[in-house]
């Protein structure tokens, strides 16, 4: 494929274990090419994940990366970060995995805003666990524990990170794969919290369940669905039902956790109180 | 001199700044509070980091990240917080990332006797994590040893890339003894070993002969993944039965192959004891002040007072069942080390136990009944 | 007008479809077990969206002359 592959993939690792059509694949092929973008330095970036099919992805790329525990991937991240500053750091999480199991560390690493990217892939489904549903699922969309249809309310997960205060909050698709590595470029490049939910595919445990046959389809569903939230500006409520909003969507000010620690350290050490 | 009156929570604190932690990563609850406070307040004056995370699955996990940037690291709980770290004490367990978890013990079970000593979590240091695994579990009677003994206990994890439990009680913490500086102050400290061959040759859980990996610090331009899932001396994760069986072989191996170093105690009079009493932490103190009293009334009684309780001191126990009438074992539990005990007595002598589980410290009179009983 | 060249890596295609049915000028059809072959590259406009979402990344778009 291409030099960003080239570079960024363990070429050992591969073929990976997803399932065919799966979007975890191109969400990961989109975060290469922001890294090579981003030309970081592979030996000072470390990448974090939880567990979930999504992450898996830290297998397959050649960083210094970090596969914890179920919902738990911010909390490490939060860990390395504040340990060494210096280090760029990335986490991959499922929608499960950062939004049920993982909610609480997902608020409070956003009211922290210390200087982490989150990628959030979400499928609307626990995937590894074979299409439970998840706070993600939308309401009425079938799952294994939700045969009759989901019955609660869904999450918008965007709006939950930027009330916690992350300063940079984004959502892109599967389909607008070009755009999502714009997305993770500019997330990366904020001093803060970033967060960007990657709408993905999960064609085995999700699509199949609820009327799409094949990951064509639901990328298909995207594009359809999917609206820019400069072209929303322009839309009406009728126009913009059943669609979602795409791109980034907000961006605020505010210290950096890490950085405001380092001052703390100088004003104690001159003997502040 | 140089004498200081302090609690042993601040000695433990105090011990692992000295030891070289850099990072503590915590979550408040009683009686083990006061750790987290001296390190937020002295951590920040050595260049160090606190952090006060959610809860304590999110402060376990923050160590362990911390810990593979090279940083030595440590966090304090009790009883309730310590069942949260469970988890991913496990995942530094499998992923042999030291650390070093101070618990507190309170009297459980549940939320149970906040402000009061017991001593019954030693079974749930050991096993509270699913799966099999190693663990070292080290246990202080003093306030000096809560200094002295953290220093051991980073040095342990340093020493073989693996989580140490400090397990001290509601009367270690709270209590105030002087400690002398001037004979705490050349403790050796150990660091971690660094890899000595290039990022193209190194893989991080060859493990040498000696069993323990050598992880590189992250940033450090040695690449590499850390993963739960069972992994391949490349750290991958795989399902091959017999590279399944050679690294759960090796992660018990290297503390199984170095008791010697690992295991230490204090022993008293058991040259012709009739009767041996086994206690830890601050039962240690009531056991070490019966036998006292029993000697003085000439009963051959001796004290046998494991520091390290796991890997626990089987040999030890085994050679003292041989010459023995009885052992007796106090601790503010139902009998939890007991039953490792009479394990390693394997029927050579009578092992009773002094159990107190009503909140209260276990005093030299009850002690002292339960020898009177058997001798 | 620039040539494309493209290739696809048969041994990791999962036969997913999603460069088949995505790719605007029909560049691709498929080989009795699903995965995609190269019917007709000589249509391909370069637009690498077949390469931007292949989830295996078996499918190279290059420049020919
Ligand atoms: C503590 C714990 N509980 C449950 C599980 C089982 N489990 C593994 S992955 C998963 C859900 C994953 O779903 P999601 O985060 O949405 O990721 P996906 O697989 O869809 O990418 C669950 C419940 C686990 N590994 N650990
Ligand atoms: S189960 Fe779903 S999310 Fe998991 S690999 Fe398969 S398609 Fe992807
Ligand atoms: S580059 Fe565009 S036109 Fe060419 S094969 Fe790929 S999708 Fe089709
Ligand atoms: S997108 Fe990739 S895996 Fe899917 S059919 Fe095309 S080449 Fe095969």
């Amino acid at each position: 494929m291409n030099s960003a592959y080239e570079k960024y993939f363990r070429q050992d690792r591969l073929p990976h274990i997803w399932c065919p059509g799966c979007g975890n694949g191109i969400v990961l092929s989109a975060f290469a090419r922001a890294m090579e973008e981003l030309n970081i330095d592979q030996d000072k970036t470390v990448v974090v994940s939880g567990i979930g099919c999504s992450s898996r992805a830290t297998t397959y790329v050649d960083f210094n990366t970090l596969h914890t525990t179920h919902g738990r991937a911010l909390a490490f991240a939060t860990g390395v970060k504040l340990a060494n500053p210096e280090l760029n750091v990335f986490v991959f999480m499922g929608d499960g995995d950062s939004s049920a199991i993982g909610g609480n560390h997902l608020i409070h690493a956003s009211r922290r805003n210390i200087d982490i990217t989150a990628i959030i892939i979400d499928n609307n489904i626990y995937g590894m666990t074979g299409g439970q549903y998840s706070p993600l699922t939308p309401t009425g969309k079938k799952a294994t524990t939700a045969p009759y249809g989901m019955v609660e309310r869904n999450f918008d997960l965007c709006e939950l990170v930027k009330g916690a205060g992350a300063t940079f909050v984004a959502r892109g698709t599967v389909y607008h794969a070009k755009q999502l590595t714009d997305l993770i470029v500019a997330g990366a490049k904020n001093k803060g919290f970033s967060v960007i939910e990657a709408v993905s595919q999960c064609p085995i445990s999700y699509g199949r369940r609820n009327k799409m046959k094949n990951a064509l389809e639901m990328i298909n569903w995207q594009k359809e669905h999917a609206v820019n939230v400069k072209a929303a500006q322009k839309m009406n409520p009728e126009q913009l039902k059943d669609k979602f909003l795409i791109g980034e969507l907000y961006r605020a000010e505010a210290p950096e956790y890490t950085a405001e620690y380092d001052k703390l350290i100088e004003r104690v050490q001159k003997g502040g109180k | 001199m140089n004498k200081k009156v302090m609690q042993g929570n601040e000695a433990c604190a105090h011990g692992a700044l000295a030891a070289g932690v850099r990072f503590f990563g915590g979550y408040p609850i009683t009686p083990s509070t006061e750790v987290a406070e001296v390190m937020a307040k002295e951590l920040p004056k050595v260049g160090g980091k606190f952090i006060q995370m959610e809860d304590e699955i999110a402060s376990m996990a923050a160590v362990i990240g911390a810990s593979l940037t090279g940083k030595k690291v440590l966090t304090a709980t009790s009883g309730p917080g310590f069942s949260l770290k469970q988890e991913n004490l496990g995942y530094a367990c499998l992923t042999e990332v030291p650390c070093v978890v101070v618990n507190v013990q309170r009297g459980g079970p549940s939320t149970g006797l906040p402000t009061s000593p017991a001593q019954s979590d030693v079974m749930q240091a050991k096993w509270g994590t699913h799966g099999d695994h190693p663990i070292i579990v080290i246990s202080p009677s003093t306030v000096k040893e809560c200094y002295t003994l953290t220093v051991r206990a980073v040095n342990l994890a340093e020493k073989y890339m693996t989580p140490v439990v400090f397990l001290m009680d509601e009367v270690i913490g709270h209590l105030r003894e002087p400690i002398d500086f001037d004979e705490v102050k050349d403790l050796e400290v150990v660091d971690r070993k660094k890899p000595d061959v290039s990022p193209e040759e190194y893989v991080s859980y060859a493990a040498g002969e000696d069993g323990i990996p050598v992880l590189a610090p992250f940033g450090t331009g040695y690449r590499y993944h850390v993963t739960g899932l069972t992994h391949d001396e490349q750290g991958f994760s795989t399902m091959a039965p017999p590279v399944v069986a050679r690294m759960n072989q090796r992660l018990m191996d290297k503390i199984d192959n170095n008791l010697d170093d690992i295991i230490t105690f204090e022993s008293e009079n058991l040259e012709d004891a009739d009767v041996v009493l086994v206690a830890y932490g601050s039962s240690a103190r009531s056991a070490k002040e019966a036998m006292r009293w029993l000697n003085a009334a000439d009963q051959n009684v001796g004290l046998f007072r494991p520091i390290t309780i796991w890997p626990f001191p089987e040999k030890e126990i085994r050679k003292i069942a041989g010459n023995v009438k009885a052992i007796v074992v106090p601790e503010m539990n139902m009998g939890q080390l007991k039953l490792e005990i009479e394990r390693a007595a394997a029927g050579l002598t009578k092992v009773i136990g002094v159990n107190k589980v009503d909140g209260e410290p276990i005093t030299p009179e009850e002690i002292i009944n339960a020898v009177k009983g058997v001798l | 007008m620039k040539k494309y060249q493209v290739k696809v890596n048969e041994k990791r295609c999962k036969a997913c479809g999603i460069c088949i049915g995505l790719c605007p000028k029909e560049v691709f059809g498929e080989d009795y077990l699903g995965k995609a072959v190269v019917k007709d590259d000589g249509k391909c406009t370069g637009c690498k969206i077949c390469e931007l979402h292949c989830p295996d990344y078996c499918v190279e778009v290059g420049e020919t002359a």
